[in-house]
């Protein structure tokens, strides 16, 4: 019996959520006397791999997997788990790998649990913490399945360094035709994605326009972070969809977040409740962010931000 | 068409969580329930395709009689029936069993489901259905055009958008960007009035297992209070970043 950790690479490069769930696989295989093995697909430098706890390694090449696809990559860990003994995945908190944790519970009738922020307190009865409530609290679930899907919240665990000089098995795959096609995807390259990252500077309608928002971009790019937005800038159209923080939006997990002209609604607040430090930069003192951060300025964005890009800039030399 | 949306009984967005019997159940009281935001968004697109796709829409929910004004609700919003699977809502895969079970009998070309529930966060209602039906499925679903059997689905992805195509059956997680927050639809008094003579059936449940149980619940640590540093004096700020938080 080994836990799989099924881990996510794009472009030949692991992702950091995916080190992430190998480390927590890792702590939990030495809590239970157990071994890793470690799924990757498509991909052929493992060397960060063996350097986070694999103690085995599947290399599944397939050209139905080029893509993500929950289907066939749900089909693809549910032969593994019956060649390989599994009782335990862990996946990432990315969206490919929850669209995948989900399908795959009904796959293999059993439990799938998300946004879990520590390993096991025990293995009988099995529980694990995770966030429930959008952050604004925490639960300890017992999970009933002999099969156990777990998926590790982003930034929670923390990566764990853990060389290992793994074996690596090649396997081969029969996977059926779907009729679900991807037709095209569109990514910014280069930018920093506000799921992987370690900061993330966030603008509110404090900021008064879109034509302000290259302060925001600015700072984030001196700090090398990702832009978001509150719920308001993008129901006014100021930003993308994607980039809204907060209930309704995407949830933040990064050490760092900045929140510049957001006021603080709870809602937003419970979105980026994980993330470690909150600096809010706030022209009016009464703002309820301010009670949730960490550090504030009470004062005027357009006089701070500029300063503060300044200094890093500065710094950075 | 048949279209069924599956319907989450949630706490209000601003609701303050509290628990209750020593940390093991939450705090209904003072709490106003509601549609699940990222459900409601569903049902707003499913009620638009009564007059483009000349469709049929069917909400359902797996809970208790007191889920039922949030049925009501989504028959005054243009749903034409509801169905509520009697039984205390215990995980979402056994809610997701119960779903799977009643499409086993009653067959739809679309299924959608909010992406998650906004109180336990799950993200495993569509993906089970999906599963065990063995349908096609997108979740995070953002747009979504229907021309006889074809789909052409958009998902947000970290970092950006992925257009798919796939045929009917298929199972959908929706959230915001299906419909704009703008478009959600507030019952009007003829819809209210309607909403009394639509059809509320209530059906036994199967009872399936639950696959996960949440023993106890607990907050987060109240915060420290806030540092402030003066406007004028952001050097403070980033000294406080690199060497107190150590963040940057």
């Amino acid at each position: 019996m080994s836990i799989l950790v099924y881990a996510e690479s794009e472009n030949n490069d692991f992702k950091k959520s995916a080190l992430e769930a190998l480390s927590y696989g890792k702590a939990l295989a030495e809590k239970i006397n157990s071994s890793v093995t470690c799924l990757t697909i498509n991909s052929s430098d493992f060397n960060e791999l063996k350097q986070h706890g694999a103690d085995k390694i599947i290399d599944v090449k397939h050209p139905s997997l080029e893509k993500f696809t929950s289907k066939n990559y749900a089909e693809t860990i549910c032969q593994i788990v019956n060649t390989e003994d599994i009782k335990t995945i862990i996946l990432s908190s990315s969206a490919n790998s929850k669209y995948l944790g989900s399908y795959l519970s009904g796959r293999l009738e059993s439990a799938f649990v998300s946004n879990v922020v520590e390993i096991p307190s025990s293995i009988t009865p099995f529980l694990v913490k995770r966030t429930c409530y959008t952050n604004k609290a925490f639960s300890t679930t017992e999970i009933k399945s002999e099969i156990k899907i777990i998926s590790v919240s982003s930034n929670s665990f923390g990566i764990i360094e853990n060389s290992t000089q793994p074996d690596i098995k090649q396997i081969d795959l029969e996977l059926e035709n779907s009729d679900l096609k991807i037709k095209k995807i569109d990514k910014q390259t280069g930018a920093v994605t506000i799921a992987d990252a370690d900061i993330v500077v966030s603008g509110g309608r404090g900021l008064k326009g879109p034509e302000n928002w290259h302060l925001i971009e600015k700072l984030a790019s001196v700090l090398g972070a990702a832009t978001a937005c509150s719920k308001p800038v993008s129901d006014l159209g100021w930003r993308p969809h994607s980039e809204h923080v907060g209930q309704t939006g995407k949830p933040v997990a990064s050490n760092l977040y900045i929140a510049i002209g957001i006021s603080g609604a709870i809602q937003h607040l419970a979105g980026i409740n994980s993330s470690k430090i909150k600096v809010v930069i706030n022209n009016d003192p009464e703002a309820p962010f301010f009670k949730a951060a960490d550090y504030g300025i009470v004062g005027d964005a357009f006089e701070v931000v500029p300063k503060l890009i300044e200094k890093l800039e500065k710094r950075a030399k | 068409m048949n279209i069924l949306v599956c319907i989450s009984n949630v706490p209000d967005t601003t609701s303050k969580i509290n628990f209750i019997e020593n940390d093991t159940k939450f705090d209904k009281n003072g709490v106003q329930f509601v549609i699940n935001p990222n459900d409601e968004f569903g049902l707003t697109k499913a009620v638009w395709m009564k007059e483009s796709h000349n469709a049929n829409v069917t909400v359902i929910t797996v809970g208790d009689q007191s889920t039922e004004a949030t049925l009501r609700k989504c028959l005054a919003i243009g749903a034409d029936k509801a169905i509520r699977i009697n039984c205390n809502a215990k995980d979402g895969f056994s809610v997701a069993k119960e779903i799977t079970h009643f499409c086993q009998q009653e067959k739809f070309d679309l299924i959608i489901c909010g992406r998650e529930s906004i109180d336990y966060n799950g993200g495993i209602v569509p993906g089970v259905i999906a599963g065990i039906l063995d349908y096609n499925f997108i979740t995070n679903c953002v747009n979504l055009d229907i021309k006889g059997n074809n789909v052409e689905a958009s998902r947000e992805i970290d970092g950006g958008i992925e257009i798919l195509e796939c045929g009917l059956p298929i199972v959908l997680g929706a959230q915001k960007g299906l419909v704009e927050e703008s478009d959600l639809i507030i019952p009007n008094m003829r819809g209210i009035m309607m909403a009394r003579q639509k059809p509320l059936e209530t059906i036994e449940a199967q009872n399936f297992e639950p696959e996960s149980e949440n023993k106890t619940y607990h907050k987060p640590e109240a915060k420290k209070e806030v540092k402030l540093v003066k406007a004028d004096e952001v050097d403070k700020l980033i000294d406080l970043l690199e060497n107190e938080a150590k963040v940057i």
